[in-house]
């Protein structure tokens, strides 16, 4: 009896074999395991089931998210130990630490995780728990599409960890060129983890930008116009537009890519009339915008801190929102500048150059303008303040040096180089980084009720930025000298000293990660000691009106909008008590475990198709449908709170 | 039966998102559209779209399926205006032309194939079969949907539910039927050409 | 009596632009496989200006996409979708049918064109 079609092409072989894999394989198991006793132990399993597995809660969703793009960054940061250990080690009569295999699994996965599940994942943390607070609403406009767009995220998170125990990761860096990529030199199951969760959390993502868009739209406080939402709000909204726009070309590249692979199309093989380059067009169509979707909310979390640590209002606020618009137009029009060396000639290369280098403009305004406002403010330089600093320094740098690139004959040099890899870590980590632990800390408080030790947050920063500069400034120096990258060992001895500088630099952001993991530990040991207020900043927004931690309904009363910072003025003015006529029935969402079940289906679905256990992809295929429709013919989905009792929780919080 | 505030807001929220959905869809199908101009010449050495294509037959397809999107206007008119009866023969039309066009696009397929024109022939026949396949799934996806709301109309019949499930269903059809002037014109116009 | 009316009006309009539509799809098909005297390139443009029409009329009057009628976040998201959507289209075409692979000339046509580029002097 054929038992093959049971199992599609799964067997022993694809086990791990080496020692760092191996470790990884049994490591994350064990740890798994031990997690589940501890849960049994302390009883914990309906709590979890109950208060986090079905939630629908935006705040929670968010914690969820933070949670895992936290963990992920761990790894992330342990890959570019990896990386830099053994190009430290590379050079001429040097040795090999690890396979060359295994480094190109990694720089991939560093790629992958660092953009795909600590970037996005720290973007979505921040969305759900600050923008419906910020906007004086309950919850997202589609509760459970964004707990549907959690899962999904989370099993592309699971497939991304399963192929170091199964499998093994891609090799073709984190956006998988073909022909590298296709059948023919990737025949094994690597790509296809990689193409699949990429998709399944790319699906997320999308999904997410709808919500937040008709959030934004549609869920706003009585009076809140477009021009007195919180910068930050308007820097969401600009990012799920470009979202919306851009994560279906995603979704169709990879398709396309799957295609061949699954199908033996052409689309990009090298073979039978496909164009490697068209993906190469396609991929960078949406990853420009991507890097975008991931710093422009990092600009909005500045604009909310520096005014609020200068106690003073933001510098130009209309500037501010016509650079956010001009930013996200202009991000459609560049992305061939990630190919000039493609070969499509001056003409072609001229236009994308120049529309590049005006994207410099309104991001140079918005700079300015942070500045301008600090300008005779009353400055507290709080650890959210100083990684604003870390970032105004750094992301200068990475900014500049992206100018140079736009030109298209200085890119024909250091294009897929170390110069590029340098800068763009230095916009990254700089821009989005500095950005999202920044604001980590800023409304840390107002989720749990009390602080990040200050002191730990501050030695972080310091840190990371040293460890920034001793990590990346070598490379552009490396780049020019002519490094490329991805490289595991080189011949030149004269760069020995530049890897093992960035060697020793990557060692002390991984001691400023220590440090926040010592603070978030030691926080929530002192967690009395560091307890926070419900405005713990003496903030400008009206997040910081209701009790820390926030209560699941948000808003007992709705909040009324006037101006912009309505919190700020209102605090100014004298805060009224609410009258006991002013509460009302609230209507929330009950909480669902089809959110949950339907992420798990897609992630055995996608292991379904990277395995070839076709029976297993229809089936999932079909359980996801029979679910959705099953949701939506669902008509008791909500639940009520009576008046009477939404007054006395909130005086029980205020107490 | 008049609706609520919180119902009408409701309502209107999740005919934005699904909106703002289709217009994701458009993205997905433009990067199909253009992998398809690109390789529309790489034809393998094989034979192109002035060999493969039958235009009558296009033609016919395009039609139903045009016939279709109007009976499920007057679908959307009939609920609208509160007529059950006439919306379930309308709709009912939809579904069954639908169907057809389905059963003609399956059958040029499985002609194609049978002849050997296989998606994994070349690059051109993969763009074809996909970008017209991606189509024809939602197509399949829609029919699959209406024939859910049909269900749903007898199980609980209620006006106003099924007024706000059906004029999603009938945005999507429409703006199927939308794609499909640009598969015509070009994929089989301009490749018969 | 008068809510029939409008009920009737309402139903010769899809029927005007089913009409108008399917006219031009006819249209198109017989521009094509007729022994035409079109090139390539006018031909394209001509049936493309069709289809540009039928939209049209398809997102007016299947869609309700007109500036009374529907909420303006509609029109506005369509519009602005049709922006991008026209930009990565015609740019990837663009960009591709620049490349030098596609261009197929032989090495030494190559660097007879680039010669040719560089003596442009950009």
């Amino acid at each position: 009896m054929d038992w093959q079609w049971l199992i599609g092409r799964m067997n022993l072989s694809y086990l791990p074999h080496e020692p760092i894999t191996m470790g990884a394989a049994v490591g994350m198991p064990l740890t798994l395991v031990a997690i589940a006793a501890a849960l049994t132990y302390f009883k914990k399993w309906g709590y979890l089931w109950r208060e986090w597995i079905t939630t629908v809660d935006a705040k929670r969703i968010g914690i969820m998210y933070g949670s895992v793009a936290l963990i992920m960054l761990a790894r992330g940061v342990f890959d570019a130990l990896m990386i830099r250990s053994q190009t430290a080690v590379g050079g001429p009569g040097g040795s090999q630490l690890f396979n060359t295999d295994t480094y190109q699994q990694v720089f991939t996965s560093h790629g992958v995780i660092m953009i795909f599940f600590v970037a996005m994942g720290l973007m979505f943390a921040l969305f759900n728990i600050a923008v419906p607070l910020m906007i004086g609403t309950r919850d997202v406009a589609f509760p459970f599409l964004n707990a549907v767009s959690f899962w999904l995220f989370f099993a592309g998170m699971i497939l991304v960890n399963g192929s170091l125990i199964f499998g093994g990761f891609s090799i073709g860096g984190w956006l998988g060129y073909p022909p590298l990529t296709e059948l023919q030199y990737s025949p094994g199951p690597g790509v296809d983890y990689w193409i699949w969760s990429l998709q399944v959390a790319g699906i997320g993502s999308l999904l997410s930008g709808i919500n937040f868009f008709v959030t934004i739209l549609k869920n706003r406080a009585p009076g809140m116009t477009f021009m007195r939402m919180p910068i930050f709000v308007w820097s969401v909204l600009v990012t799920t537009v470009l979202m919306m726009i851009a994560f279906p070309i995603l979704t169709g590249s990879l398709a396309l890519l799957s295609l061949d692979r699954l199908m033996g199309m052409h689309f990009f093989t090298s073979m039978g009339g496909g164009n490697p380059m068209m993906y190469v067009n396609l991929i960078w169509a949406w990853g420009h915008p991507e890097v975008y979707i991931l710093v422009m909310p990092a600009f909005g979390i500045y604009s909310e801190i520096v005014a609020t640590f200068s106690r003073k209002k933001l510098f130009g606020y209309k500037t501010m929102v016509i650079a956010l618009i001009a930013i996200m137009f202009f991000s459609f029009i560049v992305w061939q500048h990630h190919f000039f060396t493609m070969g499509s000639g001056a003409d072609v290369n001229a236009f994308f150059g120049i529309m590049t280098m005006i994207i410099a403009i309104p991001t140079g305004v918005k700079v300015f303008n942070w500045l301008f406002t600090m300008y005779r403010g009353r400055i507290t330089f709080a650890s959210p303040m100083i990684w604003f600093m870390c970032f105004a320094v750094t992301f200068t740098i990475g900014g500049v040096t992206g100018v140079l690139l736009a030109v298209p004959a200085i890119d024909f040099q250091v294009h897929n180089t170390l110069f590029l890899v340098a800068h763009f870590h230095n916009v990254i980590i700089g821009g989005v980084v500095f950005g999202y632990i920044a604001a980590i800390t800023y409304w840390f408080p107002k989720m749990f009720g009390f602080h990040l030790h200050e002191g730990l947050g501050k030695a972080a920063a310091y840190f990371w930025q040293v460890g920034f500069l001793l990590s990346f400034m070598p490379l552009y120096a490396l780049g020019l000298m002519g490094a490329v990258r991805r490289l595991d060992n080189y011949s030149d001895p004269s760069w020995i000293p530049f890897f093992i500088v960035s060697a020793v630099g990557v060692v002390v952001v991984g001691i400023g990660i220590a440090c926040q993991l010592l603070q978030i530990a030691y926080s929530i040991w002192k967690r009395k000691e560091l307890h926070a207020t419900s405005d713990p900043w003496d903030g400008r927004t009206l997040e910081w009106s209701v009790p820390s931690p926030a209560p699941f309904y948000n808003y007992a009363i709705i909040p009324e909008v006037s101006r912009v910072d309505e919190w700020w003025y209102q605090k100014q003015e004298g805060v009224k008590a609410p009258k006991d006529s002013d509460y009302k029935d609230i209507v929330l969402p009950k909480n669902t475990s089809f959110g949950f079940v339907i992420g798990m289906t897609a992630f055995v679905g996608s292991g379904a198709l990277i395995w070839h256990i076709w029976w297993l992809v229809v089936v999932s295929f079909i359980a996801i449908v029979v679910m959705i429709i099953m949701r939506t013919m669902d008509d008791f989905t909500e639940y009520t709170i009576p008046a009477a009792e939404v007054m006395r929780m909130d005086k029980e919080a205020r107490a | 039966m008049s609706e609520s505030a919180e119902m009408i807001a409701k309502r209107d929220k999740v005919q934005l998102g699904f909106w703002l959905y289709l217009m994701t869809d458009c993205m997905l199908f433009t990067s199909l559209f253009a992998t398809y101009m690109i390789l529309r010449n790489s034809t393998n050495g094989g034979p192109g779209g002035s060999e493969l294509f039958s235009m009558g037959f296009v033609l016919v397809e395009t039609l139903i399926l045009l016939t279709s999107s109007y009976v499920c206007g007057l679908a959307n008119l009939a609920i609208h205006n509160g007529r059950k009866k006439e919306f379930v023969v309308y709709l009912g039309a939809t579904i069954a032309l639908g169907i057809a066009f389905l059963t003609m696009e399956l059958t040029e397929f499985g002609k194609l194939i049978g002849e050997g024109h296989t998606p994994q022939t070349s690059a051109f026949l993969s763009a074809f079969f996909t970008l017209v396949g991606t189509h024809g799934l939602h197509i399949a996806i829609g029919l699959i949907w209406a024939s859910v709301l049909i269900w749903a109309l007898y199980r609980q019949g209620r006006q106003e539910d099924i007024l706000r499930k059906f004029s999603l269903f009938a945005v999507f059809w429409h703006f199927l039927d939308v794609v499909w002037i640009f598969i015509f014109t070009i994929v089989y116009a301009m490749g018969v050409k | 009596m008068q809510k029939a009316r409008e009920y009737r009006r309402q139903q010769l309009r899809y029927a005007y632009a089913y009409l108008l539509a399917g006219a031009l799809s006819i249209a198109t098909y017989a521009l094509a496989v007729s022994a035409s005297t079109f090139t390539d390139t006018s031909f394209a443009v001509i049936v493309l200006c069709a289809a540009a029409l039928q939209l049209y009329i398809q997102s007016r009057y299947f869609l309700h996409l007109d500036d009374k009628e529907a909420p303006r976040w509609r029109l506005l998201s369509y519009a602005f979708t049709w922006f991008t959507l026209l930009i990565i289209a015609v740019g990837s075409i663009w960009i591709m049918n620049h490349l030098n692979y596609n261009m197929g000339m032989s090495p030494d046509q190559m660097d007879q064109y680039m010669n040719s580029q560089s003596l442009k002097g950009f």
